[in-house]
C-alpha cells in the first residue's frame, strides 16, 4: 500500500517533526499498547526465530553454540523433511480440488431460490466451529479398521479400506476429513462473493441469449476469481499448517505416510529439544508458504473487467 | 420468489433441477452431520451396542458420561475454557478497538504505517512463532496458569482490522458533537462507537472465543498441569491416552461435552459468522 511513501516521508527529518507536531497525541497514545504487545509478542519471537536457526539449543541448559547454516544443511538432506513435504503435496492435491469443487457446487445451489437454504447452510458450516483436535477424535472412529465407514461398506459388498493404516491411503484419509471439517468456510466466501454479482449482468446475458453453462463460464466463474483465489490461498496456508487431525488420528504414521511439517517441527521441538532445528523447519516452512501462495496469485489473478 | 433471474426462463426443466438441488443439498447435509450423529448416538450407547450401526440407541445410557466426570476434572476444565477466553476475548475487544479507532478516527503521523505493519503481521504463519513464543513464556514463568494462554492473544490484528474497517463508516458529526460536549476520546470510544457497533463487536468476539475454546496445540505446550487445562486439550489428551482404555462410549460422550458449547453460541448467532466472513475474506 503505501508504505515506501511512508517511508520516504519518515526519512525526511523536517516533514516528520511537522507531522509529528500536528498529530493527535492521543492517537499515540491509542496505539501505544498494541506497540508494546508487537514488541514483546511478534517482533522479538520473529527475530528469536532467526536468531535460533543459527545456533543449537536444547532449552533446558542457557549454552547456545553458534552453529552457523548447518541446521539448514541438515535440513535440506534429511528425508524425513522431504517425506513431510511430499506428504503436504499429497494432502493439498487431495484437499483443494476437492474443497473448491464442493464449496463451489452448494454455494451454486445455495444461491438459488429454494426454501430451507438457511437451515443446510447450518449443517455445512457446522464442523468449521467445533475443535480440530475433538473431530479428530470422532473421525478416528469412523475411520477405524472396523469403524462405521468400513461396516457400511462391507454391507454393501466393497471390502474394507485400511482409511488410517494403508499408507497410501491414509494422507487421502486426512484430506478428506480436513475438507468436511473446513469446506462450509469456503462455501460462504463463495456464496458471499455470488451474491455480490450484480443481478444486471445476468438480465443482459438472457437477452443476449445467453445458456446457463455460457452464464457460468463468461459471468459467474470471472467474477468469483477473487474469491476463488482466496480459497485457494487459504486452503494452502491451511495444507501446510496441518498438525492436529495427524497428531490426534495418527500421530504420524503409518510408515510417515501422515507425517506433516508443523507435526516434524513439534516431534523435533518438543520431543527431542532440538529447537534451533525447529525453528529452522518453522522458518522454512513460513518461506514455502509466502513463495507458493504468491506463485499461486500470479497464476490465478485475472483482470475482471464488465 | 420469481425476481430471481436464474430460474425465470427454465419452465418445466426448472422443477427437474429443482429436484436435483434438494437431493445434492439433503447429501451434503448427510455427510456432514454425520459424524456429529455417530458422536452422538455413541456417547448414549451401552457397551453392548457400542459397535452398531443403530443411530439411535435401543437402551440409552448416561454411564459413559458418569465414566467421564469421574475420570477427568470435566468441570475444572469447563471452568478454565470459560475464564480464560472470555478474558482473552474482553481484552481483544478492548485494546483492539482502541487501537482500530486511533486508526480510523484520529490524525496522527504514521497513521498508514502502523496500519499497513499490523496488515503485514497477519500474513506470518503461526508456526514461525511457535517455540519463540513458547520460550518466552518459559521464560516469564507462565507456564502453568493462566496468564501462559491469556497474553499472548491479548490483542488480535483481526480485531484492529475488523474494527478500523467498521469505525470508518460511523458519521463524523456525531465524534464532532462529542467533542465539542467535552467527551474525551475513550469516552466518544465507549459510549458512542460501541453502541453504534454491536455487530463487529459480536463477530470478532465470537471469533476470539471460538479459536481460543477449538485450540488443542498452545494450550498443550504451556499447560502440562491437570489443573490448569482447557476443555478442548484435556478432552483431546483423555482420548488420545491410555485414560479413557479405549472406551469409544467415554470418549465421545467427552467430546460431546467438548464441542456442545461452541454448536450453541454458533446457533445463537449464527449471522454474525457470516458477517466475519464476508468482511475479512470478500471485501479485504
Amino acid at each position: 500500500m503505501s508504505a515506501p511513501g511512508q517511508l520516504a516521508g519518515a526519512l525526511s527529518p523536517r516533514r516528520t517533526w511537522r507531522g509529528i507536531r500536528r498529530s493527535n497525541p492521543v492517537g499515540y497514545l491509542f496505539v501505544l499498547p498494541y506497540v508494546l504487545f508487537f514488541a514483546v509478542f511478534i517482533a522479538y519471537p520473529f527475530g528469536f526465530a532467526f536468531f535460533l536457526t543459527l545456533h543449537n539449543w536444547n532449552i533446558v541448559r542457557p549454552e547456545k553454540p553458534f552453529v552457523g547454516t548447518r541446521n539448514f544443511e541438515i535440513l535440506f538432506s534429511d528425508p524425513l523433511f522431504w517425506k513431510a513435504l511430499a506428504n503436504t503435496a499429497v494432502f493439498l492435491a487431495v484437499h483443494i480440488p476437492l474443497q473448491i469443487v464442493i464449496a463451489l457446487v452448494l454455494a451454486v445451489i445455495l444461491n438459488q431460490p429454494l426454501r430451507a437454504r438457511g437451515l443446510f447452510r447450518t449443517a455445512y458450516f457446522l464442523p468449521f466451529v467445533t475443535s480440530g483436535a475433538i473431530v479428530s477424535l470422532v473421525w478416528l472412529r469412523l475411520y477405524a479398521d472396523d469403524g462405521l465407514l468400513n461396516q457400511a461398506l462391507s454391507s454393501l459388498g466393497l471390502g474394507s479400506v485400511g482409511w488410517l493404516s494403508d499408507p497410501r491411503v491414509a494422507m487421502p484419509s486426512i484430506a478428506i476429513m480436513a475438507t468436511w471439517k473446513n469446506v462450509g468456510y469456503y462455501l460462504m466466501i463463495f456464496l458471499a462473493s455470488l451474491q455480490a454479482i450484480p443481478s444486471q449482468l445476468y438480465e443482459e446475458s438472457y437477452i443476449n441469449g445467453a445458456n446457463a453453462w455460457q452464464r457460468f463460464r463468461y459471468i459467474t466463474f470471472p467474477m468469483l476469481n477473487p474469491a476463488f483465489i482466496l480459497v485457494v490461498v487459504l486452503s494452502t496456508i491451511g495444507g501446510f499448517s496441518l498438525f492436529v487431525e495427524p497428531f490426534v488420528m495418527t500421530g504420524g504414521g503409518p510408515l510417515d505416510a501422515t507425517l506433516s511439517l508443523v507435526l516434524y517441527l513439534y516431534q523435533q521441538a518438543f520431543q527431542f529439544l532440538r529447537m534451533g532445528y525447529a525453528a529452522t523447519i518453522g522458518v522454512v516452512l513460513a518461506l514455502l508458504i509466502f513463495v507458493v501462495t504468491l506463485i499461486q496469485r500470479r497464476f490465478l489473478e485475472r483482470e475482471v473487467g464488465y | 420468489m420469481t425476481s430471481y433471474v436464474g430460474s425465470r426462463v427454465e419452465g418445466l426443466g426448472g422443477t427437474a433441477r429443482r429436484v436435483l438441488f434438494y437431493l445434492l443439498l439433503a447429501l451434503g447435509a448427510l455427510g456432514f452431520l454425520l459424524p456429529f450423529m455417530y458422536m452422538l448416538s455413541t456417547a448414549f450407547k451401552g457397551s453392548r451396542e457400542l459397535f452398531d450401526v443403530n443411530l439411535i440407541p435401543r437402551e440409552p445410557t448416561l454411564d459413559h458420561f458418569k465414566a467421564v466426570f469421574t475420570q477427568i476434572p470435566v468441570w475444572r476444565a469447563l471452568f478454565n475454557s470459560a475464564f480464560v477466553y472470555l478474558l482473552q476475548t474482553a481484552s481483544v475487544l478492548i485494546f483492539s478497538s482502541i487501537v482500530g479507532y486511533a486508526l480510523s478516527r484520529l490524525q496522527f503521523f504514521g497513521r498508514e504505517f502502523i496500519f499497513n505493519v499490523i496488515l503485514l503481521t497477519m500474513m506470518i504463519p503461526g508456526q514461525l512463532l511457535l517455540i519463540p513464543l513458547y520460550v518466552l513464556v518459559v521464560n516469564f514463568g507462565w507456564t502453568d496458569s493462566y496468564q501462559g494462554l491469556i497474553v499472548p492473544g491479548m490483542i488480535s490484528a483481526f480485531g484492529i482490522f475488523m474494527f478500523r474497517q467498521n469505525f470508518k463508516t460511523i458519521p463524523q458529526e456525531l465524534i464532532d458533537a462529542a467533542r465539542v460536549d467535552g467527551a474525551s476520546e475513550l469516552t466518544i470510544l465507549f459510549r458512542i462507537i460501541w453502541p453504534l457497533s454491536a455487530p463487529v463487536l459480536i463477530t470478532v468476539g465470537i471469533f476470539t472465543f471460538m479459536g481460543g475454546w477449538n485450540d488443542f496445540l498452545w494450550p498443550s505446550l504451556v499447560n502440562r498441569d491437570i489443573n490448569f487445562q482447557t476443555l478442548t486439550q484435556m478432552v483431546t489428551l483423555y482420548g488420545i491416552g491410555g485414560q479413557a482404555g479405549g472406551q469409544a462410549g467415554a470418549v465421545m460422550a467427552s467430546s460431546l461435552i467438548a464441542v456442545l458449547p461452541m454448536v450453541v453460541v454458533y446457533l445463537v448467532f449464527q449471522r454474525y459468522y457470516l458477517q466475519g466472513i464476508a468482511g475479512t475474506g470478500v471485501k479485504g
